[in-house]
């Protein structure tokens, strides 16, 4: 079973106030969500459909249909490899293979120490500097297999309530 | 109340900081802050530099600007000291004493800091000497370098909202309209479309209208948008307000990746400064118009580029596209008639209306006039954005700007256009770069993704990853695109893995004519082009798969393996001290060994070997 999350409900009423209820903002207030989250917790859905008066399969479509949203728990660092076209020609491919191993997980799976989800992305604009992968907001270039290891390995090192 | 409330105190302004930059600090060290270098470190740099001069006591004298993106991202973090223009690449925290000391102190050169050509081994000093640049026409992107985005005033200095001012001032909405039509600007997000047409229909139609900004970029390989935001979120802005004046909108947005947050935060700043300012808003400039711009934050959907798809997200709503009997001119966001530009078309807007319609017209081919920012990617040697005339050769891209391939490895191809491009093979580079050349030989200019491949690309793969990216990014909406591209994936798939069979080209091609033809929107419309060039450029590479189940490039992992040649081998035993399988062994300076049974086909050996000694069978 999963820990239950402990919802702080003025956060959330915040970032709604911030879009001014608008219910076109919908997919950002759920991104604003994650950051806080790191997914949008389904509990949170009920409120949404009702500070925005928006319709719940509204919510489900948004949330399934953008990649940036996920309604499952994810890790505490959200690594992402980019496998766009410049990474791609350049190996990203290896560096997909060396994290895989290094975590020991599959793309899109979660470590089991909950540390760690591994994601594949297209492009995040870094092309020149490529191979290069993300964890959450911070960006890693021009990596090999080593490299991209020791990111991770630096990660592991930070005390657990440390930021990036 | 507003700070700038009329032209005139725009003007006074500007001239206030024209002359505050004359008699300003002696030296300026333009530091790149932008993505690309961020992600090489730039943060910890500026730290080290600011600590250096406060400890030199040089504070006071020195100006630092953590500029936008100046193009040269694979040499990042740069830095660039003024006024002289000295080029430091990828400078490290330790350096920064070196630098003070030595160039901002004393005008003398860190030797061992200076940047050498890859191609020609020459020391060159200045910005404006290195190939890469030199062979440029910078007309939007130049003053990124220039420029820290987060300040409204540096881009007020130089010259900023003059433009905007002359539209409101000078000219008729109609005035604006002629201008741009007569500029020839085309829509840099792919489609070409003439831009002063778009927006004198759009502006015919009656309703709420929209100005909206395209910066979904989601074309991989390309990030052009993204530096411009970046680093010039005012040229945008200027654009924007230039588009609704004449269109005769109030409202604005900016359609953005998430995935940009960079981006995001300074196009933040920039609307603030300029609601502050009196840029944006009630009554710009005293003149009695008013506008205004909102950021809606995309979500990692490619399809969302599209005009229909993006504006469905921008009601709050999955993008899926929708069938184009009325055009989004007529009716798009909230039905009201909205006009749709990519952001860099909109950041040409100032400069044409600066500048003049002639001048801009002479720069180009005729029917595509101005520059173009292309992002040179992939297996070339210096890899960045590179603004340059339309028309310009995709040779004198690639290999006197760029610099030709590294490793001295054979050219493949270059794809341009993104999954909805094609592949160049050699036979080409000599075309010149424009809405219509490249599309002549199946491929299309697209935004401005160039992505370079050498001997060691495998163009069924190169294939089969676009369908892939296509097949995710498929809104799933309309069958031919759905279905057709999920099965022109399983033959590629197929193909890679060894169980190509005969018949599978042909049956490639005719699947990929009738998703062409069938389906909604441009993502389906488009998405065979890279398997259709592919087999008419590389047909023999994909009967290589099929017939005698080789990759010759060694990217397909079941149709090749490593083998060290005896004859090459100097038995420098770099490859086997690097093998994650222990799968090389031999004496030191006899040649060695691989034991086929052990190798996982990682390709460490491969990229390790200076000797060419490891083959690909
Ligand atoms: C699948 C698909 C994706 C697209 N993605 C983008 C994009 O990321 N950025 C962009 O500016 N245009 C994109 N376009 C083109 C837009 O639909 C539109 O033509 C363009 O934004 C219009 O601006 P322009 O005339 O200034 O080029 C895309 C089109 C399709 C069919
Ligand atoms: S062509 Fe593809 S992406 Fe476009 S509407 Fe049809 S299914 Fe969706
Ligand atoms: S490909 Fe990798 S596993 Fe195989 S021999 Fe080379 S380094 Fe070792
Ligand atoms: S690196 Fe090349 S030359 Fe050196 S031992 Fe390996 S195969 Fe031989
Ligand atoms: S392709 Fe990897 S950042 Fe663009
Ligand atoms: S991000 Fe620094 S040069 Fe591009």
């Amino acid at each position: 079973m999963e820990p239950a999350i402990q919802i702080d409900l003025k956060k959330i009423d915040d970032i709604i106030a911030h879009y001014h209820g608008n219910k076109e903002a919908l997919l950002m207030i759920m991104q604003d969500i994650s950051d806080i989250y790191n997914h949008v917790p389904p509990v949170i859905i009920p409120i949404l459909v009702d500070r925005l008066g928006v319709k719940k399969s509204l919510i489900y479509g948004v949330a399934t249909f953008y990649k940036t949203i996920s309604l499952e728990p994810r890790g505490k660092y959200i690594v992402s490899v980019c496998t766009g076209t410049a990474c791609h020609v350049r190996g990203a491919e290896k560096i997909a293979d060396a994290l895989q191993q290094k975590l020991g997980v599959q793309e899109g799976q979660t470590t089991s120490d909950r540390l760690f989800t591994l994601k594949a992305v297209r492009c995040i604009g870094c092309c020149a500097s490529g191979p290069v992968i993300t964890v959450n907001k911070e960006t890693y270039g021009g990596l090999d297999r080593t490299a991209a290891e020791k990111v991770i390995d630096n990660y592991k090192q930070m005390p657990l309530n440390g930021t990036a | 109340m507003a700070i700038l409330s009329n032209r005139e105190s725009l003007e006074k302004f500007q001239d206030k900081l024209k002359s505050a930059k004359s008699h300003g600090k002696k030296k300026l060290v333009s530091l790149c802050a932008g993505s690309g270098c961020g992600a090489y470190g730039t943060a910890k740099v500026h730290q080290a530099l600011m600590e250096e001069l406060a400890l030199q006591n040089l504070t006071e004298d020195v100006e630092v600007k953590l500029t936008g993106c100046h193009g040269f991202c694979e040499k990042g973090p740069i830095m660039v000291v003024h006024p002289q223009g000295i080029f430091y690449p990828q400078v490290k925290p330790e350096h920064m004493s070196e630098i003070v000391e030595k160039t901002i102190k004393n005008d003398e050169l860190v030797q061992s800091l200076i940047f050498k050509d890859p191609v020609s081994k020459a020391k060159i000093t200045l910005e404006h000497d290195i190939p890469f640049y030199k062979l440029q026409q910078r007309i939007i992107f130049g003053n990124n370098g220039l420029i820290d985005p987060t300040s409204i005033d540096d881009y007020i200095a130089v010259g900023g909202y003059s433009a905007m001012a002359k539209s409101l001032f000078d000219m008729t909405p109609e005035k604006v309209i002629a201008e741009i039509k007569k500029s020839g600007l085309r829509g840099r997000g792919g489609g070409g479309f003439p831009t002063g047409i778009k927006w004198d229909t759009c502006r015919k139609h009656h309703g709420i209208r929209y100005v909206i900004c395209n910066a979904d970029e989601g074309d991989p390989g390309a990030y052009m948008d993204r530096s411009l935001l970046e680093g010039n979120p005012h040229s945008v802005i200027e654009g924007m307000i230039i588009g609704a004046i004449a269109i005769g909108s109030h409202d604005g947005y900016v359609y953005v990746r998430h995935e940009y947050p960079l981006a995001v935060t300074n196009l933040t700043i920039a609307l603030d400064k300029c609601r502050e300012y009196g840029l944006l808003g009630k009554n710009i400039l005293g003149s009695g118009f008013d506008f205004d711009i909102n950021i809606s934050r995309g979500g990692g959907a490619f399809v969302c580029g599209e005009s229909t798809a993006l504006m469905a997200s921008l009601e709050g709503n999955p993008g899926r596209p929708r069938a184009k009997y009325v055009h989004t001119v007529e009716k798009g966001f909230k039905e009201g008639p909205s006009n749709l530009n990519n952001v860099e078309t909109w950041a040409n807007v100032p400069i044409i209306i600066n500048k003049g319609a002639d001048w801009y017209a002479a720069i180009g081919t005729k029917h595509s006039k101005g520059t173009k920012i292309f992002s040179l990617v992939g297996k070339v040697v210096n890899t960045g954005l590179v603004e340059v005339p339309m028309g310009t050769s995709l040779r004198k891209i690639i290999y006197d700007i760029g610099g030709g391939i590294p490793r001295k490895k054979k050219f493949k191809a270059v794809q341009t256009g993104g999954p909805s491009g094609g592949c160049i093979p050699e036979q080409f580079l000599d075309l010149g770069v424009d809405f219509d050349e490249l599309s002549k030989v199946g491929s299309i200019m697209g935004s401005g993704g160039m992505i370079v491949m050498d001997q060691d690309t495998c163009m069924v793969d190169v294939a089969r990853y676009f369908l892939d990216f296509l097949k995710e990014e498929s809104c799933g909406q309309c069958n031919p695109c759905r279905e057709g591209i999920k099965q022109m994936l399983d033959i590629l798939t197929n193909i890679c893995q060894g169980n190509g069979k005969e018949g599978d080209i042909e049956l490639l091609e005719e699947l990929g004519v009738m998703i062409q033809r069938f389906s909604l929107c441009g993502l389906g419309t488009s998405a065979p082009n890279p398997v259709l060039t592919t087999i008419l450029y590389f047909r023999n590479e994909y009967e290589a798969h099929i017939r005698d189940k080789k990759c010759p490039a060694g990217v397909c992992k079941p149709l090749f393996y490593y083998d060290i040649d005896p004859e090459t081998c100097t038995g420098c035993r770099s490859c086997a001290k690097k093998c994650p399988q222990e799968a090389i062994t031999g004496d030191k300076k006899k040649p060695h060994q691989l034991d086929q049974s052990k190798c996982i086909k990682c390709g460490i050996c491969y990229d390790t070997c200076k000797f060419d000694a490891i083959v690909i069978r």
